[in-house]
């Protein structure tokens, strides 16, 4: 055990996560703070064969990972706000044509170069709706160092199997945190793996069930010989301007992620069985809640937990479960109040929630977060 | 008295955040004392880059707006194009002019917009700790080219040239690369300046200079190495002089580069 006890940093665990699910290719641009992952990259990669480019911005970055997917490897980008919001043309891209790829989002203050670069959580939406159009995504967010590297790797598990752009919510104090991780014995990983076709022949590389099935996803280069376009097209991945096609891709596209949701949700949950007062946070300002939470505990009143590491699909079967005997919910976020209208729309009026909102570009302190529980008793 | 050398008007007279040793601060300062001479204080406008003179806003005494990262020559059109008779710059490092920037930059050039780039070239990325630029050494050590740039092998490309590159674009008038690694260099560079500004005020087209420049702390150099260092390996590279001059008052092979 004490040989994989390591101290380090956020950003060095999602790149450790990454390279353990199997990471081949990182192409990205240097942005603080999420730079430390394209530094370790250009490190790491080139030692087993993986690819580490800079491009000229993030732009390039994610679609030279859509590149990289298409031949069949494994392709992370990390980036911060304005990189974010530049990818999401090619996030829409990759969502539409069902292309596996990784993008650590470091959050950080905006909009625009904000306060560079002082923690926020300001991209729960963005991440979610950041592109035109209805599109898939999935999104989670680390709470400590160990879900960084635990949460990349189930991002690439999530990205192969469901063939979607996946998302990790991290943010500037998360990753730039150093903790003591034990990490998981390398051959207890079981290497997320995208399933491919076995003949060329008859390969149809947008044929799957219509409710919800993913595709056989073919490499580039393998004598499959299929066309990857970003208009909307048919099974054989011709482009289609047909009425029917796009309902039919559409749906299947939505019903791929909406069916499996309840299998991604992932939460850590604390004294919330007879909760009267819930927390409901995530990422580094759940670790302010957590410990506000246990203080009014210790003093008798009945507040509990819950902490979200998968962000979409919203948990929302989760949430309405763990939050049964609460009767508010304190939702503290480094925003305006982004994840509390996803509580207030999966808790449906079951529960009074209060939106505690902090665009200081400083953490949460748990003091301020003792007292609003305070004020709900 | 007659007061020979004081602090430019157009400079903000306060201690900058640039570490020492860098370049930034000598170049804020030709290009205020160009605008000084030029009577031009009141209409002047800055776009500003983002990198380490994202700051640029606190020292320059006219107005200024720093864009999206990359996006500063597309500002700086939409600025000049409304106002022709003032004085417009794009001040811009070598990540916002030569990388995230390079459609905006290119584009501009080649539509003659009738600004001044300033481009700061310092082969390396400042603000974000020293990561490589596209304007790196072959060879020079960075924190994502740890083994140095290598071009072919390692697929990082060849340093680019940004006035030999913008050289073939129609718009382009006035193309000019000096230094402020010592005061001779810093005085030419000055006069490039110089006749950029007086060919943007007679409307004649694009005009740029580019200035080598020192960057100690992510070179990892004391300040007086680091002069060093630019001279020993980055003129080489990079020629200094003019590069392209079609100005209406280039006649003779002379100008600024002499």
């Amino acid at each position: 055990m004490a040989e994989n006890a390591k101290l380090m940093q956020g950003n060095e665990a999602c790149t450790m996560g990454a390279i353990a699910a199997g990471l081949q290719f990182f192409a990205g641009y240097p942005i603080t703070p999420s730079t430390e992952i394209a530094e370790m990259c250009s490190e790491e990669l080139p030692k087993f064969g993986g690819k580490f480019i800079q491009m000229e911005d993030e732009i390039g970055s994610i679609a030279a990972c859509i590149g990289a997917s298409l031949t069949g490897k494994k392709a992370m980008t990390a980036t911060s706000g304005p990189g974010f919001s530049l990818m999401q043309e090619s996030i829409g891209y990759a969502s539409l044509c069902e292309i596996p790829v990784v993008i650590i989002n470091v959050q950080r203050m905006g909009p625009s170069t904000g306060m560079p670069t002082s923690p926020a959580q300001g991209d729960i939406m963005q991440a979610r709706w950041g592109t035109h159009g209805d599109h898939q995504v999935i999104a989670l967010a680390p709470g400590n160092v160990k879900e960084c590297f635990e949460l990349t790797f189930k991002a690439f598990e999530y990205a192969e199997t469901y063939r979607v752009p996946v998302i990790v919510l991290a943010d500037e104090v998360i990753s730039h945190m150093r903790e003591k991780v034990i990490l998981p014995n390398p051959s207890s990983y079981k290497i997320p793996m995208r399933a491919m076709p076995k003949n060329p022949a008859g390969y149809k590389p947008y044929g799957a069930d219509p409710d919800g099935g993913v595709p056989l996803m073919a490499p580039f280069g393998q004598g499959y010989r299929w066309h990857c376009t970003g208009l909307f097209h048919d099974e054989s991945g011709a482009p289609s301007g047909k009425a029917a096609v796009a309902e039919k891709l559409l749906h299947r596209l939505e019903r791929k992620i909406e069916k499996n949701a309840q299998a991604m949700e992932d939460y850590y949950a604390e004294s919330m069985d007879d909760c009267d007062v819930a927390v409901v946070s995530f990422g580094s300002s759940a670790m302010a809640a957590l410990s506000a939470v246990r203080r009014a505990r210790k003093e008798g009143k009945k507040a509990g937990m819950l902490r979200l590491k998968t962000i979409w699909p919203f948990p929302d079967q989760a949430l309405r479960r763990l939050c049964a005997s609460a009767k508010k919910i304190i939702v503290p976020e480094m925003n305006q109040g982004q994840l509390v209208l996803e509580v207030e729309r999966a808790i449906h009026g079951k529960a009074g929630v209060i939106k505690l909102g902090k665009v200081t570009g400083e953490l949460f302190h748990p003091d301020e977060i003792y007292r609003a529980l305070k004020e709900a008793f | 008295m007659e007061l020979l050398y004081g602090h430019p008007k157009s400079l903000v007279s306060i201690q900058s955040k640039y570490c020492p040793g860098c370049g930034h601060g000598v170049i804020h300062r030709l290009i205020t004392e160009v605008i000084d001479e030029m009577g031009l204080q009141e209409r002047s406008i800055i776009t500003n880059p983002v990198g380490c003179s994202i700051w640029a806003e606190y020292y320059f005494d006219f107005d200024s707006v720093q864009p999206a990262h990359g996006r500063t020559p597309a500002a700086a059109t939409g600025i000049k194009r409304n106002l022709k008779d003032h004085l417009v710059i794009c001040y811009q490092g070598d990540g916002d002019l030569a990388a995230i920037g390079t459609a905006e930059i290119i584009h501009a050039a080649n539509r003659g917009e009738k600004f001044t780039t300033i481009f700061v070239n310092n082969a390396i990325y400042g603000m974000t700790g020293g990561q490589m630029a596209p304007t790196t050494l072959v060879g020079q050590y960075a924190t994502t080219s740890p083994k140095g740039r290598d071009p072919v092998n390692a697929g990082m490309g060849y340093p680019i040239k940004v006035c030999e590159l913008l050289s073939s674009l129609g718009g382009t008038r006035y193309l000019a690369r000096g230094a402020v690694n010592n005061p001779v260099n810093i005085k030419k560079t000055k006069k490039m300046i110089r006749t950029a500004f007086e060919a943007q005020m007679r409307g004649e087209g694009f005009t740029m200079v580019e200035i080598l420049s020192q960057c100690p702390t992510n070179w990892k150099l004391s300040p007086p190495d680091s002069i060093d260092w630019l001279e020993k390996n980055m003129i080489p590279f990079y020629p200094l002089g003019e590069i392209k001059n079609t100005l209406s008052t280039a006649a003779a092979p002379a100008g600024a580069g002499n």
